[in-house]
């Protein structure tokens, strides 16, 4: 039997899931650039670990849970591909292996969970880190993505667009960081003492590495290489440049000075934005998109020092709020010349449109804050959640992770080679 | 002979570099630091935020010198780092009893 493969759909969609992948190591890098020196590991570390994590479920339970047999319109049937076995035969009517769709996939859950710990660094304890990552991605982000994008998923079936993860990743991560900064709580010091960060070039190479791998993910999610691929791509370039434009605006007329990390966090603001609506708005619309998402989350950044809250690298000001404005926008500047082929507000489709998006971005954020808040409880409740004060003061890195990211003094610590394994130096001493 | 330190501003240091070259002096140390005086640092804005900073960055500049010499260092520093705006830094004078060149085990004003 001849197989309807296509070849090009195929290739496509698996550097597109390679794309997404290089977000994971590029967030690490854009969130580490903005810790303090002594929290830049426990920063790489948390969103590597949460990949590390998210990718085992996925596999084992995670896909099938969202994308399994719809129960309810709440959730996927998680035994139907258990261990994925059963999606190894090669189907010859699929023209895009059911695999590629599950790594590509796979890698949107491993990224949304690492987005949260942006709100936490310096002062949580890994463990408990890695703990919330997995019984979050288990409890929100499965069942989230399979209301948004499965076929029987109740936000899916009402209409709401949500191209490639506005609701389901950004909104969804911001609500959760959001919760978390409100239970892990203040880092000592904050607002005080100024913390700013550690290593910008790191920023804006975590941006670049964002910005290339989110092409992968918002024209990956046409899961085709079209003609709709193609506008998706050109949407989320524009947005992005009209996104760090308007926050660099913003960042000039308040502050003085246009910064490396308000460019930076621009770029990922528009990204943000532009992530639900790239189907379905022009080009002419995303520059819209983008440079609102700029403008308005270079202004949200400053919420949490009205409502002292330490979400310490701005996930709620960014991807909160970015998602949010993008997943409203498509309701007002929708076009049915883009591929997603639905009219906004401003192209006479009336508010219709502009209600289901609101509905759709509102329930996540309210499950997602409350689901997140009970974990992050539960967790703290069981001393798993914060390191202790003095910890916090000596470093996330040396107290988590027994490493300290520069080790620049030349004299070096004095120390010597005492012999293999733990209690070696302990052992060494004695004996002297 | 004596130790002068000089707390600068960074941008003032090769300025006065060249001064003290400029009089004669044939050695220095500079270290990078912070701290305060009386102004008691200064106000930032960042990122919609206004910190206080209390360290302002500065530059510590030592030099050893005859003592005879101490008026004329102390113009060359001053006359150099001087802006007449608030945080200038501070320049003092301690006594050294005793100095040695390493490579050559000379001591006293022949070490200078």
């Amino acid at each position: 039997m001849e197989s309807a493969l296509n070849s090009g759909d195929t290739a496509w969609m698996l550097t597109a899931a390679a794309m997404v992948m290089l977000m994971i190591p590029g967030l690490a890098f854009f969130y580490g650039g903005m810790v303090r020196s002594k929290s830049v590991l426990n920063m790489l570390m948390m969103v590597m670990g949460a990949t590390f994590i998210v990718g085992v479920l996925w596999v084992i339970f995670g896909y099938s849970m969202t994308f399994g047999s719809d129960i309810g319109g709440v959730i996927g049937d998680p035994t139907e591909f258990l261990g994925l076995e059963s999606l190894m035969a090669d189907d010859p009517e699929a023209t895009l292996p059911i695999m590629a769709f599950v790594a590509f996939q796979g890698m949107f859950a491993c990224l949304t969970v690492g987005l949260i710990a942006g709100a936490i660094p310096d002062r949580t304890k890994y463990n408990g880190w890695l703990v919330f990552g997995a019984i979050w991605a288990v409890l929100v982000y499965f069942p989230v993505a399979h209301w948004v994008w499965a076929s029987g998923g109740w936000i899916f079936e009402m209409g709401v667009i949500d191209f490639a993860g506005g609701t389901a990743v950004h909104i969804n991560a911001g609500a959760a960081a959001l919760a978390l900064a409100i239970v892990v709580g203040k880092r000592a010091g904050w607002p005080r003492t100024p913390m700013r960060p550690h290593n910008l070039t790191m920023v804006m190479i975590g941006a670049g590495l964002l910005w290339f791998g989110w092409f992968g993910f918002n024209a990956g999610s046409e899961l085709a290489a079209d003609n709709a691929s193609a506008i998706v791509f050109v949407n989320t370039f524009a947005a992005t440049c009209a996104a760090a434009i308007g926050w660099l605006i913003v960042e000039k007329l308040r502050d003085g000075h246009m910064t490396t990390l308000g460019a930076a966090s621009g770029i990922v603001a528009g990204l943000v934005a532009i992530t639900p609506a790239c189907s379905a708005v022009s080009p002419v619309g995303a520059l819209i998109v983008g440079v609102l998402a700029g403008v308005i989350c270079a202004l949200a950044v400053s919420l949490k020092y009205r409502f002292g809250y330490d979400d310490s690298l701005d996930v709620v000001g960014v991807h909160l709020v970015g998602g949010l404005v993008g997943t409203l926008l498509i309701g007002v500047l929708a076009t049915d010349l883009a591929p997603a082929g639905v009219n906004g507000l401003l192209y006479g489709g009336g508010a219709e449109q502009l209600g289901k998006q609101a509905i759709g971005a509102f329930s996540v954020m309210a499950y997602s804050f409350a689901v997140a808040l009970i974990i992050g409880l539960i967790l703290k409740a069981a001393g798993i959640m914060r390191v202790t004060h003095d910890d916090e003061l000596s470093g996330v890195d040396l107290v988590e992770h027994a490493e300290s990211a520069y080790e620049l003094g030349e004299a070096g610590s004095g120390g010597h080679f005492a012999g293999i394994g733990a209690g070696a130096a302990r052992r060494d001493r004695e004996e002297i | 002979m004596k130790l002068v330190t000089a707390i600068i501003k960074p941008f003032k240091l090769e300025d006065v570099k060249n001064a003290l070259e400029g009089v004669g002096v044939r050695g220095m140390t500079v270290s990078e630091g912070s701290g305060f005086g009386r102004q008691g640092g200064h106000t930032e804005v960042y990122r919609g935020a206004e910190y206080t900073v209390d360290l302002v960055p500065k530059v510590r500049v030592e030099v050893l010198i005859d003592s005879d010499r101490l008026d004329e260092v102390l113009a060359a520093v001053t006359d150099a780092a001087h802006t007449g705006k608030i945080g200038d830094g501070k320049v003092w004078v301690t006594p050294v009893e005793e100095v040695v060149r390493v490579r050559t085990g000379e001591r006293g004003a022949e070490a200078l």
